[in-house]
């Protein structure tokens, strides 16, 4: 099952897939899958001459928990939760798709509060996931200090969700129709006093760490992907969006409350490294303008819809489609009338960020390939679903 | 007594025996070599999926797990001294864990975190490719429910096994006949 | 942007044999498994056309037939529409299209090793995301009976 470390001395070798690596002196060697940089159980096998990768190949699976064949046997208010367990760094979200998918099929109309407290949550997750990804990159690169400064203000968004939803990581808070049960009395004032730590931290970040001359030196130029590439590969997100491609499915196909909110959507031309970094970093500034902009006008209302106690979709097929931390979650729902999804496909944002990696990786430096692996964000249980 | 004395003050295993000019600790070699690997254990970097995130919060400035004595992390099996199975064990990773496993020198200890880790979890019906439990690849000393568990309940889990160690109770000690 | 009406018009213009469903949310065209790569081809490189973005390809088993299902966008346009295709359940093969959407070469991988289509000269056809030795197992097939693994509720 696992290739073992060889050395091709002389001539050609043609590996077990037909392919012909051609060259004296190329060395297949294993990356993962315990490994502290592959953030997850991602096994790389890498065809490297001296220090240049020649090719990556990614080998998958070791964390398919076969959620789709297990969905087709849990009814539709079941499935929403095991989705929080695939991305788990965006877990609000990817409820959000689920709820947004039934809630389309069945017709339901989710009140206004609901609306707004979803993408509030939807926010902090945002930030609190990319405050993670922040720290582990760092980490890989070589400095430790900015993990424990993100842990610190993750923790404080952890707080603010576990007295309103109940859980730190795997919060289930959304039902088709709105959400589980109402705000805590202290959210409002818990989110205004993250809000005010949270803009002086985010400027303390890019002084330590974004302007630092070694960080840029590891992060420019490394990992080109070029606009046409990141589209033809299904990019989506801070990956596409650091070459250019513009894809925020916020701004272009609105869900929720989104298209009330004013806020950018971050481009980047560089198509290196560093543009995806700086994509997420504005990306975060840009949560928080979202959330400051709804904080103080959650409207009053329900925050759920009566809907029947057993949901049963109508005969057909639903689509839906959520931006997430990494990008475009889809959603897709074949229904046959019964109260179980005849068939669901969830299209993961990091399936299609990875395979960009074989064609960002060529020709570079073993060094290059963690930094690069950190911008792409990959987190491998959304990936092998 | 000099007994009462000595267990409001460190936590050694032995008794001191005040003579004059200073005293002598009575104890006994396993004790005090129990006491030692509790107090150092050194946890492999293994974490499959959501359980990982409430460890390396564990590793954080919050809940910070340096103070008992985990503070390095190592990357390499070799190096390591206890694994904490941090996420869903499926039928692919099942090899690799034990290889993982085997490659770890004794005395080893392992933690088996989250229900994934225990038994399946949520992934327990209908799916072909969990294994149901880590305890069919590799025997595990600790079980830490959750889904996932509190940073506080591994931290309980991490202290009940440091108790676990110094009885001499894991099943690495019952095997060797300590 | 073209709406459906204008897609219809030009669609039955390249493809006379497509059958239309508008009953969902994009307009899904229904063709035949042969005419695939040539239509494909048309989608990409036509100009008013210009579907450049496939964000979803997937398969769904109807226990007589399967039905492949491809989502495609433009990135220019900003236009939707889904193409999908019957393959017979005994022989189920169809052209691979992952020369024109790189995208497709991971996804026809796993469609092939869950549900056990053979794309027709794609570059690395092997298992993705299963195990070895589950090669013609397709586990996502109605009919897949694994009475060991999978307790049922």
């Amino acid at each position: 099952m696992f290739r073992e470390t060889e050395i091709l001395k002389s001539g050609s070798q043609v590996l077990p897939t037909g392919e012909d690596l051609g060259g004296a002196g190329d060395l297949v060697i294993n990356v993962g899958p315990q490994h502290p940089a592959t953030h997850g159980v991602l096994h790389l096998v890498l065809t490297l001459n001296g220090e240049t990768i020649k090719k990556v190949e990614p080998h998958l699976g070791y964390i398919h928990r076969s959620i789709e064949k297990m969905c087709e046997s849990l009814t539709y208010r079941q499935f929403i939760y095991v989705t929080s367990r695939m991305d788990y760094l965006s877990a609000h979200i990817n409820n959000h798709a689920c709820a947004l998918c039934v809630e389309k099929g069945m017709q339901i109309e989710v009140p206004e509060r609901a609306q707004v407290i979803r993408v509030i949550m939807d926010e902090l997750t945002r930030i609190a996931s990319h405050e993670l990804w922040w720290g582990a990159m760092a980490m890989d690169i070589g400095a430790f200090t900015p993990f424990f400064h993100a842990f610190r203000e993750r923790e404080k968004i952890n707080e603010i969700m576990e007295e309103t939803c109940g859980a730190r990581l795997t919060m289930n808070y959304y039902v088709p129709g709105g959400l589980m049960a109402d705000l805590h009395p202290d959210f409002q004032k818990k989110v205004k006093e993250f809000i005010v730590l949270f803009k002086r931290k985010i400027d303390e970040y890019d002084e330590l760490v974004t302007g630092n001359i070694i960080f840029i030196n590891r992060m420019k130029g490394v990992g080109m992907l070029s606009k046409e590439d990141a589209v033809s590969f299904g990019c989506s997100g801070p990956a596409a969006r650091g070459s250019g491609a513009s894809c925020d499915i916020r701004k272009l196909y609105p869900y929720a409350v989104y298209d009330k909110v004013q806020f950018e959507e971050i481009l980047e031309t560089g198509c290196d490294s560093l543009a995806r970094y700086m994509v997420r970093i504005r990306e975060m500034k840009q949560s928080i303008r979202i959330i400051e902009q709804l904080i103080d006008n959650i409207p009053e209302g329900d925050f759920q819809a009566k809907t029947k106690a057993v949901l049963k979709l109508p005969k057909g097929e639903f689509y839906t489609r959520v931006e997430t931390a990494r990008g475009e979650l889809g959603v897709y729902i074949v229904s046959e009338g019964a109260t179980t999804p005849y068939r669901i496909k969830f299209r993961s944002p990091g399936f299609s960020n990875l395979s960009a990696l074989d064609k960002m990786a060529r020709g570079s430096k073993l060094g290059d390939l963690v930094a690069m692996m950190g911008t792409l964000d990959l987190v491998i249980p959304d990936i092998d679903r | 007594m000099a007994e009462e004395q000595n267990k409001t003050a460190v936590d050694f295993p032995g008794e001191i025996k005040e003579i004059p000019g200073g005293g002598i600790v009575l104890s006994k070699l396993d004790d005090v070599i129990n006491w030692a690997r509790s107090n150092s254990l050194w946890p492999l970097t293994f974490a499959t999926s959501c359980c990982g995130i409430e460890y390396m919060a564990v590793a954080g400035a919050k809940y910070d797990f340096s103070r008992f004595g985990f503070e390095v992390a190592r990357a390499s099996p070799r190096q390591a001294d206890v694994i904490i199975i941090a996420g869903t064990i499926v039928n692919k990773m099942g090899p690799v864990l034990k290889r993982l496993y085997d490659q770890m020198g004794d005395p080893k200890y392992v933690i088996a975190m989250g229900a994934c880790a225990i038994s399946g979890g949520p992934f327990f019906y209908n799916t072909y490719s969990v294994v149901k439990g880590a305890d069919h690849i590799i025997p595990v000393d600790v079980y830490v429910a959750g889904c996932p568990p509190r940073p506080e309940a591994l931290l309980h889990a991490l202290i009940s096994l440091q108790e676990k160690i110094k009885k001499g109770m894991t099943r690495e000690q019952i095997k060797s006949g300590i | 942007m073209m709406n459906n009406e204008e897609l219809k018009i030009k669609i039955t213009g390249l493809l006379p044999s497509a059958i239309f469903d508008e009953t969902g949310e994009w307009l899904n065209i229904n063709i035949d498994p042969a005419d695939w790569l040539a239509f494909a081809g048309q989608l990409r490189n036509d100009d008013s056309f210009y579907f450049d973005y496939l964000f979803c390809l997937t398969c769904v088993d109807f226990k007589t037939h399967l039905s492949m299902v491809y989502h495609l966008s433009s990135t220019k346009f900003r236009h939707n529409i889904v193409v999908k295709s019957k393959l017979d359940s005994n022989k189920p093969e169809i052209e691979t299209i992952s020369h024109i959407w790189k995208t497709a070469e991971f996804h026809e991988r796993e469609v092939y090793e869950m549900f056990g289509v053979n794309f027709l000269n794609h570059p690395d056809l092997r298992l993705l995301i299963l195990p070895d030795g589950w090669e013609g197992k397709n586990p996502m097939l109605k009919n897949f009976e694994d009475p060991v693994n999978m307790i049922k509720l």
